[in-house]
C-alpha cells in the first residue's frame, strides 16, 4: 500500500478516535459487564457461578413482566400520541406561518427544554395535585365539588410523556415536511383530492422517514423514561426503568437489575424493529433522510 | 392555424375580475373569453399578474371581485377539487411516491373508479401521449420531456373544461423546450381540450397560440391571433413586447392621413403609421421591426416611396435565419436593427461599411407618448 494511503487511513482514524471510543467506553464496556451481571449467579459472599435464574424470576414473577408490557403499552400510546399532537405543529411551522412567525412558532417548542425535566415535571406538580392551579379553576368553574385530583393517573403520566418528548417529534416532521414541494398539494387538491386524501396519499409517505424517525426517538425517550412517570405517576406508576432503579440502589441486586436492563433493550429493538417493518421503512434509510 | 367557430360557448370567461394583494392591484378588472377548443396564452413579464389570474380560474385564490365561469358556471365559491379545470404545473408536480401510472390514475382513484378501470384508463392515456408502458417506471426514470407528457395525461385523463398550463415549459432546456412547444400544440389539436397557457415567453406564445392577451400590470393590453400583435400592436407596450422592434422617440411634426412624421430630440425624421388619435406636436414613439427595413448598397435600389437613410455597420448580430446587423444612422447616431435577407445577401458585410436603408411606414407603429416600462 502506498504511504498516502496509509496517511488517509491514519487521519480518518484518528477522526474517528473520539466517536469509537465513546461508543467503547461508554456503551459497549458497561454492556459487556452488565452481560456478565445478568448471566451470573450469587452462591456464597463472592462466590459467583454462570446462570439465567435472572431471567427466570422475571417470567415467574407477574409483577415483572406486567410492569414489563404496561411500560412498553404506555409507551407506544405516549408516542402514537406525541405525533399526533405534533403533526399539526409541525405542519403550521413549516406550511402554514410564515418566515418570522414560523421561526417563533419553532422556538416556542424549543424554549421549555431550556428548563430541565425535573423542574419541568415539577410544574405540572404544581398545575395538578389537589391543591394546585387546574383542579382550583375546576372548582371554581363549578364543574365538580371538590378538586379532584389529577396526579398519579396513567393519563398523567401520558400528557407528561408528550409533554417531555414533543420536540424530538417536532424536529424530525419539520424538516422532512419543509422538503415536501407545496405544488405537490396543490396538484393533488387540483386533481380532486380532498384534505385527507391529500394526507393519505402525498404527505404522509413523504414525511413517512420523518415520522419513523421521530417515533423512535420518543419511543425509546419514553420507554427509558424515569423521572417523569415517577414523579406524575407516584406510586401507581409501575414503569419498568423504576424496576431496574430499585434493583441495583435499593436491593443491591445487580445481577437482577443487569437482567432487566437488558431485557428492556431487547424489547425496545424489537419494537422499533417491528415498527419500521409494519412501516415498509429501513433504519438506515429513515436516520439519512431526516 | 385552426379555425375557431365564435359560436361555440366559451369555456372560460373572466368577468371584471380584481385582485388585490397588500395594497398592489396584481389584477386588475379584467374580462375576457376563451372559445371551446381554442388555445388560448397568457403572456406578459413577471409580475404582471399572469400566475394570479391563473391561480384564480384554478381556484387556489378568491378574486377580490368579479366572477369567472368556466364551462357556463359560475366558479364563485367552488373549491379546487371541485372544478372542472387541471393545471399543469411550473415545476410539473408529479407525485415522486407513486410510479408514472399511479401518477396519472391519481385523479380517478379521487372519483372513485375502480382500480382496474382507472389502471387502464391511466395506460390507455400514456399511450395517447407517447408513453406507451412507462405506467410501472418510477417518475425520476423519465427524461423531461417524458415527464411532460406525464403532466398532461395525469391532467387530461380527467377530461377537463379547460386545462391551465403554468409556464411548463420553463425549467427545460432551449433544444427540447422547441421540441415540446410542437408536441403540445399537436397535443391540444389532438385532444381538443381548451388550453389557458401562462408564459413570459413571446415565442411560444406565438407558435402555440390561436389567441394571446398580452398582460402588463394587471391588465390585458391585447387580445389577439399572434399575427394581429405582431403586425397591428394596439399599444406600446404590446409593440415593444412582442418581437424585436426599433423603438424611436419623438415629437409628431405632421400628419399624412393614417401616416406620422416624428422627429428625434436630434432631428432624425421617420414615418410610421399612427395607432390612436395624436396631434401634432406631442410626445409620441414610433416600433420599427427589424424586417420591415430594406438594406442596399446602392442608394437608387431602394423603394423611392420611402425615405432613404444612410448608416454604417456596428455590429454583424449573426444568429441563422434569425441574423440581424446593427447599424448607426449617420445623421443622428441612432441605433437601428435590420434584419438580414435570408438569401445570404449581404453576408460579406463588414464592421464600418456604410450602407443605406429604408422602410415602409406602414409597416412601423407609432403610438402617442412614452408607454410603460418596456422589456
Amino acid at each position: 500500500m502506498s504511504e498516502k494511503a496509509w496517511q488517509r487511513r491514519l487521519i480518518l482514524a484518528l477522526l474517528l478516535a473520539p466517536a469509537l471510543l465513546w461508543l467503547f467506553a461508554l456503551i459497549l464496556l458497561p454492556h459487556v459487564q452488565l452481560a456478565v451481571l445478568a448471566l451470573r449467579e450469587r452462591v456464597a459472599p463472592h462466590v459467583f457461578q454462570p446462570s439465567v435464574d435472572q431471567f427466570k424470576t422475571f417470567f415467574a414473577e407477574p409483577l415483572y413482566w406486567q410492569v414489563f408490557v404496561r411500560t412498553a403499552l404506555m409507551s407506544i400510546a405516549a408516542t402514537a400520541l406525541t405525533l399526533v399532537v405534533a403533526f399539526p405543529i409541525a405542519w403550521v411551522i413549516t406550511k402554514v406561518a410564515r418566515g418570522r412567525a414560523s421561526a417563533l412558532l419553532f422556538m416556542v417548542c424549543l424554549i421549555p427544554f431550556w428548563v430541565s425535566e425535573t423542574v419541568r415535571a415539577l410544574g405540572w406538580l404544581i398545575l395538578l395535585r389537589e391543591s394546585g392551579v387546574l383542579p382550583a379553576i375546576l372548582v371554581k368553574l363549578g364543574l365538580t365539588d371538590v378538586p379532584p385530583e389529577l396526579l398519579y393517573h396513567d393519563a398523567t403520566i401520558l400528557v407528561g410523556l408528550v409533554y417531555t418528548s414533543l420536540l424530538f417529534m417536532v424536529t424530525p416532521l419539520v424538516s422532512s415536511l419543509e422538503s415536501l414541494d407545496n405544488s405537490l398539494i396543490e396538484a393533488a387538491y387540483d386533481l380532486g383530492a380532498g384534505g385527507f386524501a391529500t394526507l393519505r396519499k402525498i404527505v404522509i409517505p413523504h414525511a413517512a422517514p420523518g415520522i419513523t424517525a421521530g417515533c423512535i426517538v420518543v419511543f425509546m425517550l419514553s420507554l427509558g423514561n424515569y423521572l417523569t412517570p415517577n414523579l406524575l405517576g407516584g406510586k401507581n406508576s409501575q414503569w419498568f426503568t423504576e424496576l431496574i432503579y430499585t434493583q441495583f440502589i435499593v436491593r443491591f441486586n445487580w445481577e437482577q437489575g443487569a437482567a432487566f436492563g437488558f431485557l428492556l433493550l431487547g424489547l425496545s429493538t424489537a419494537i422499533v424493529a417491528l415498527g419500521l417493518r409494519l412501516s415498509g421503512q429501513r433504519f438506515v434509510d429513515v436516520m439519512r433522510r431526516s | 392555424m385552426r379555425a375557431v367557430n365564435l359560436s361555440n360557448p366559451p369555456d372560460l370567461s373572466c368577468n371584471s375580475v380584481v385582485k388585490d394583494f397588500a395594497g398592489h392591484r396584481a389584477v386588475n378588472d379584467l374580462s375576457f373569453t376563451v372559445q371551446r377548443g381554442s388555445f388560448f396564452s397568457i403572456l406578459g413579464p413577471s409580475g404582471c399578474g399572469k400566475t394570479t389570474l391563473l391561480r384564480m380560474i384554478a381556484g387556489f385564490i378568491e378574486p377580490d371581485s368579479g366572477d369567472i365561469v368556466i364551462g357556463g358556471r359560475s366558479m364563485s365559491g367552488v373549491a379546487p377539487n371541485r372544478r372542472p379545470v387541471n393545471m399543469v404545473f411550473q415545476q410539473l408536480a408529479l407525485f415522486p411516491m407513486m410510479s408514472v401510472g399511479e401518477n396519472v390514475a391519481f385523479g380517478l382513484a379521487r372519483r372513485g373508479v375502480p382500480k382496474a378501470e382507472r389502471m387502464s384508463r391511466a395506460a390507455a392515456m400514456l399511450e395517447r401521449v407517447g408513453l406507451e408502458g412507462a405506467g410501472s417506471k418510477r417518475v425520476d426514470q423519465l427524461s423531461g420531456g417524458q415527464r411532460q407528457r406525464v403532466a398532461i395525461a395525469r391532467s387530461m385523463v380527467l377530461e377537463p373544461t379547460l386545462l391551465l398550463l403554468d409556464e411548463p415549459l420553463g425549467a427545460l432546456d432551449l433544444k427540447l423546450r422547441e421540441h415540446m412547444k410542437i408536441e403540445l400544440k399537436q397535443l391540444q389539436a389532438a385532444f381538443g381540450t381548451t388550453f389557458v397557457y401562462i408564459t413570459h415567453d413571446q415565442s411560444e406564445a406565438l407558435v402555440l397560440s390561436d389567441h394571446v392577451a398580452v398582460m402588463n400590470q394587471g391588465h390585458f393590453e391585447q387580445v389577439g391571433t399572434p399575427q394581429q400583435l405582431y403586425y397591428e400592436p394596439a399599444t406600446a407596450f404590446v409593440a415593444g413586447f412582442v418581437g424585436a422592434s426599433n423603438r424611436i422617440f419623438g415629437q409628431l411634426k405632421s400628419l399624412y392621413g393614417d401616416i406620422a412624421e416624428l422627429e428625434t430630440s436630434d432631428g432624425w425624421k421617420v414615418r410610421a403609421r399612427k395607432s390612436g388619435q395624436m396631434a401634432v406636436g406631442a410626445h409620441v414613439e414610433a416600433f420599427v421591426r427589424p424586417e420591415a427595413a430594406t438594406l442596399e448598397r446602392d442608394a437608387s435600389l431602394l423603394p423611392s416611396d420611402q425615405a432613404h437613410y444612410v448608416g454604417k455597420v456596428r455590429a454583424l448580430l449573426f444568429d441563422g435565419a434569425n441574423s440581424a446587423v446593427l447599424l448607426q444612422e449617420d445623421l443622428t447616431r441612432f441605433e437601428f436593427r435590420v434584419a438580414l435577407p435570408q438569401t445570404g445577401r449581404f453576408a460579406d458585410l463588414k464592421v464600418g461599411e456604410k450602407i443605406y436603408f429604408s422602410f415602409d411606414p406602414q409597416r412601423a407603429t407609432c403610438f402617442c407618448g412614452p408607454g410603460g416600462p418596456h422589456v
